[in-house]
């Protein structure tokens, strides 16, 4: 079903006028979910609200192969122990058709694992680390999100027109802050030989010492800075920044900055001029999105945020999998429904790619402004996923067979 | 140079924040002996308070020193209430049990947080004068720095100034050393101890205010300020406020110089630091040994359990046995996990009951055994049974080496030590990422066909968790075991006839170690996958809680402990999206209705009837 303005309005009505579940008849289709609710609430409340407006409206709409679909969802804990007896609760317990959710990289990769021992497809909505479709990937697991790799090679896009040649990095110290960094330091150097790498800053995740960390880098005198710290930490790092005076006169390279989840909190500092990948909210970015954030707000009375899109896009793109398999069934699905499958999300069309189970949603890359003292995007572009991804033989090679 | 000097006062500005945090733990530590886990959520909340209270007040300085001390004051109120319905019931019960108790208040206030203020973090809009900044040579520092700067002594000096020019002072600190004397003395010990808990979580409250400027009120706050807190009333000496502040300067200053020179460290710092001056002065840098504390007279004697209650023991594990003919594939996985937690709470139970050492990090060798079994089947391609022989010897081995220094402490010092090496094994399980897989962890170490159905699996782990546990029991009513227990109730009549209570802990250390890896090893191969999540703080807390929750004092504690903890939690995530509240409110249900834990109570209500 192609999402418009006058379709969503049309089953907005449609859900109005009859009960949700009773058009598409049949046992439903199940999707067990899995996603750190209670760890990670400001991501995945939205991410809730996201998937539940997609399931009304698919069933509105009558299902999928002439069957409503139906959520059963998880809380995760944030601990891929949990993630993993949940999956087996999902699986034995509830039947369900296939998996689905995570937030946390690694538990996005313990389910996948998970599903790949047990002969199960798993479709990751939000988890970024590049393990999930490359050096882990296989044959069962589909991931949405762009991933670490994608979102900063359309930031490297925009770096590499920067004057700033002494750069340094600042990101969390895990996973994907390491490979964020990795990835920006091997782009930034192919894309402009004549940039250097200056100094960089590993603060643990949660609990940055912004104000030794500010100073570090300042003392690097660097021209451009690249960063990749967000949630709460990212609020501290700006507020020393802006004190200390970090970031006058220098170019900002920004990591999901410009998602509402991260740049509500930074309030009316938030940071003009950095360039960021994130979700123009305010700005009805197309007729699809405009549609999708005017029935978000009618339903829940709130703007919809990042895990918004993801959510109610992840249901979309496993609906259109399932509907071009004509089947349920686990190969079926992982063969001939998915691979190829395309599917409308409020940002525009996308596909599921055959070659790595990477989906071609993109997002959005735009600089920040203040606007009635808060952050927003402006000059914000779409970048489609397919745009940014590294050739097919390096895909080949970082996959396993 | 200049650079040096910015953040070296940066160092300070930091050491200030952490003093207040930890100056309220270690008042509260020192006088009423309650290892207060829930002081972070104090300190959450004392944010929250303060953003809400500051948004509707002009944002002056007065403004805001007025929404401090409104955060102050609602917390010390908060404080006061949660020690009289809570604390004061559980004063006399065994050690460590408020630990629990007040676990289970963090777990509650953060679904109640999460409910009043949302999940979004809350910033407060900075005025101009929050944003100033002085210039020193050259380099911009906040003003506000220098405000907290001054802040950590001008808060040093009033407590000090209470403790030692009051009565109320004076009272505190004669509690401090000798609690008994002061009650045999006619002063009412609760009006005392609601007092001190009321001052110690009026300060989180402020310290959680004052950070606001820097940062945000969010639902992460609570347990990332509670360890560093720990760490840094250890480091200072239990109960001394100069010393906290000492270590607040010692390491806020290393961190931020730690930060110029080494990046990467910034996960250990604060650990390594610990463990070096636990290590070179086991009473931290201004503790004095033990204060004294008569009431906690020697557990009596635990005996092997009377043919009755042990034949319903073998009524347990035969029906254990039994299950996967009944229950379905789901069930049987969360039996198996069952199944590794009680050999794992097992095994913590035996150091800190038997053994008289609390562990804040035993998923140490939780971890290390799970790690061996991953790093063994992928690196090594080792066959299953000796990679989970790989898994209790790894971990034995490193309990040697860190046993060595840990044997040599007591008490929370001891468990911090403990706590300090789990951690610099997570950061390197954490950073290694070649050999570690670092976050995203090790996958695909699933076992061999035979052990591949849900059943085969179960029985598997089943036979070798039980073994495990009656092997330490076993040890236990040995005569390694009796000496052990000399060694934990006197230490000096031990040692007097003979006994080498050292070695003998060490010893105990490193079978408790192996064991916990064995359970470790076990898990990854029944998930399948092994994260750093398995040696992180969480985990440790995890078997805190299962063997305070059964009971240290009974044998069957950790089990029961176990059995009731997975069950609680595995159900209450199934079926509920406020598992938090009712897990904490559970916790506290039974930490008030058997404060001797779940087995130690049915022990006390089995002897009284047979009486």
């Amino acid at each position: 079903m192609p999402l418009t303005r006058r379709s969503l309005l049309a089953v907005g009505t449609a859900t109005l006028a009859a009960p949700a579940i009773a058009r598409g008849a049949g046992k439903p289709v199940l999707i067990g979910e899995i996603n750190s609710y209670t760890a990670a609430p400001a991501f995945t409340l939205p991410y809730r609200n996201g998937w539940q407006l997609a399931v009304e409206h698919i069933n509105a709409a009558g299902g999928v192969l002439g069957r409503p679909i139906q959520v059963i969802s998880r809380d995760d804990a944030g601990k891929p122990a949990n993630a993993i007896r949940l999956a087996g609760e999902l699986l034995n317990e509830q039947n369900v058709d296939l998996l689905a959710g995570g937030y946390l990289s690694n538990i996005g990769l313990a389910i996948s694992d998970f599903a790949k021992q047990k002969g199960k497809l798993y479709v990751a909505g939000e988890p970024l680390t590049d393990a999930l479709v490359w050096k882990n990937g296989h044959r069962l697991c589909f991931r949405l999100r762009p991933s670490t790799y994608m979102q900063v090679a359309m930031l490297v896009a925009e770096a590499a027109k920067l004057p700033a040649k002494r750069w340094v990095t600042v990101a969390p110290n895990y996973e994907y802050g390491t490979s964020a960094v990795k990835w920006f330091k091997q782009l930034m150097t192919e894309a402009r030989p004549d940039v250097r790498f200056v100094a960089e800053q590993w603060p643990a995740l949660g609990k940055i010492d912004a104000g030794a960390t500010v100073a570090a880098l300042a003392e690097a005198k660097p021209e451009g800075i690249f960063n990749a710290t967000f949630g709460g930490d990212l609020t501290n790092f700006v507020r020393q920044g802006n004190t200390r005076g970090l970031f006058e006169g220098r170019n900002v390279i920004s990591l999901l900055t410009g998602e509402p989840e991260y740049l509500d909190p930074l309030g009316e500092e938030a940071p003009e001029g950095w360039i960021v990948t994130g979700y123009p909210v305010e700005s009805d970015t197309t007729p699809a999105d405009a549609a999708f954030i005017a029935t978000y707000k009618r339903k829940y009375n709130e703007l919809p945020r990042m895990g918004s899109v993801v959510g109610y896009a992840l249901i979309y793109a496993i609906v259109a999998g399932i509907a071009r398999a004509g089947s349920t069934e686990t190969d079926a699905m992982a063969d001939r429904g998915f691979p190829g499958a395309s599917f409308q999300t409020p940002f525009g069309p996308a596909m599921w790619r055959a070659i790595d189970h990477q989906s071609t949603l993109g997002t959005f890359v735009g600089r920040i402004a203040l606007k009635n003292g808060r952050g927003t995007m402006v000059d914000w572009h779409y970048v489609d996923g397919a745009k940014v991804m590294p050739s097919d033989e390096e895909v080949r090679r970082m996959r396993p067979a | 140079m200049t650079v040096l000097l910015v953040q070296i006062l940066t160092g300070i500005a930091g050491a200030s924040s952490l003093f207040l945090v930890a100056a309220g733990l270690t008042v509260i530590f020192g006088v009423t002996r309650v290892v207060n886990f829930s002081h972070g959520s104090l300190y959450m909340l004392g944010a929250y308070i303060a953003w809400s209270v500051f948004g509707h007040l002009p944002h002056t300085p007065l403004g805001f020193v007025l929404s401090a001390v409104a955060a102050a004051l609602a917390l010390g109120i908060l404080g006061a209430a949660l020690e009289v319905t809570l604390l004061r019931r559980i004063y006399r019960a065994p050690e460590l049990l408020q630990l629990l108790a007040t676990f289970g208040v963090v777990l509650m206030v953060q679904d109640i947080a999460q409910a009043i203020w949302g999940a979004e973090d809350l910033t407060i809009a900075r005025p101009n004068w929050m944003r100033a900044f002085v210039v020193l040579g050259g380099e911009r520092f906040p003003l506000y720095d220098l405000i907290l700067i001054a802040t950590g002594p001008v808060v040093l000096g009033a407590l000090w100034l209470i403790l030692h020019r009051t009565r109320f002072g004076t009272l505190v600190r004669a509690a401090t050393q000798d609690r008994e004397m002061v009650a045999a003395l006619g002063v009412d010990q609760y009006v005392l101890f609601t007092a001190v808990f009321a001052l110690g979580a009026a300060l989180a409250g402020l310290g959680g205010a004052l950070g606001l400027p820097d940062g945000s009120a969010n639902l992460q706050l609570d347990l990332s300020v509670i360890t560093d807190a720990f760490v840094v009333v250890v480091v200072g000496g239990l109960g001394s406020i100069t010393g906290a502040y000492l270590a607040s300067l010692l390491i806020g200053v290393l961190q931020a110089l730690g930060i110029l020179l080494v990046p990467k460290l910034t996960l250990v710092i604060v650990f390594v630091v610990m463990a070096a001056v636990l290590v070179l002065r086991p009473q931290g840098l201004l503790g004095r040994a033990g204060a004294t504390v008569r009431e906690a007279a020697a557990p009596s004697l635990v005996r092997p359990a009377e043919p009755a209650l042990l034949g319903l023991g073998l009524a347990a594990l035969i029906a254990l046995a039994l299950a996967p003919l009944i229950v379905g594939p789901f069930a049987l996985s969360v039996l198996t996990e069952a199944m590794t937690a009680v050999l794992f709470a097992a095994s913590l139970h035996f150091m800190m009951g038997p053994g008289g050492m609390p562990s804040f990090g035993h998923a140490a060798w939780f971890g290390l055994g799970a790690y061996g079994v991953a790093l063994a089947r992928s690196m090594l391609s080792a066959p299953m049974p000796i990679a989970l022989l790989i898994a209790p010897a790894i971990a034995a081995v490193v309990a040697l080496a860190f046993g060595w220094f840990v044997v040599r402490l007591a008490g929370v010092y001891l468990a911090m030590l403990t706590l300090a090496f789990a951690q610099i094994l997570w950061a390197v399980a954490v950073q290694w990422a070649e050999i570690t897989g670092g976050d995203n962890g090790i996958l695909g170490v699933w076992p061999p066909h035979a052990l591949a159905s849900p059943r085969a699996l179960y029985w598997f782990t089943l036979v070798l968790c039980t073994a495990g546990a009656l092997v330490l029991r076993r040890v236990l009513y040995a005569p390694f075991g009796y000496a052990l227990r000399g060694a934990r109730d006197s230490d000096l009549r031990a040692e007097a006839i003979g006994l080498p209570t050292a070695r003998l802990r060490l010893v105990a250390f490193v079978i408790a170690g192996a064991a916990a890896g064995l359970a470790g090893g076990l898990t990854g191969f029944g998930k399948g996958s092994v994260f750093p999540t398995y040696l992180s703080i969480g985990h440790s807390v995890d078997a805190l809680l299962m063997v305070l929750l059964g009971g240290v004092q009974t044998i069957a504690g950790p089990i029961v402990g176990a059995f009731a903890y997975t069950g609680l939690y595995d159900a209450l995530l199934l079926v509920t999206g406020q598992w938090r509240l009712v897990l904490g409110a559970a916790i506290v249900v039974l930490v008030l209705a058997f404060p001797q834990g779940i087995a130690g109570a049915a022990m006390s209500a089995w002897r009284r009837r047979a009486a």
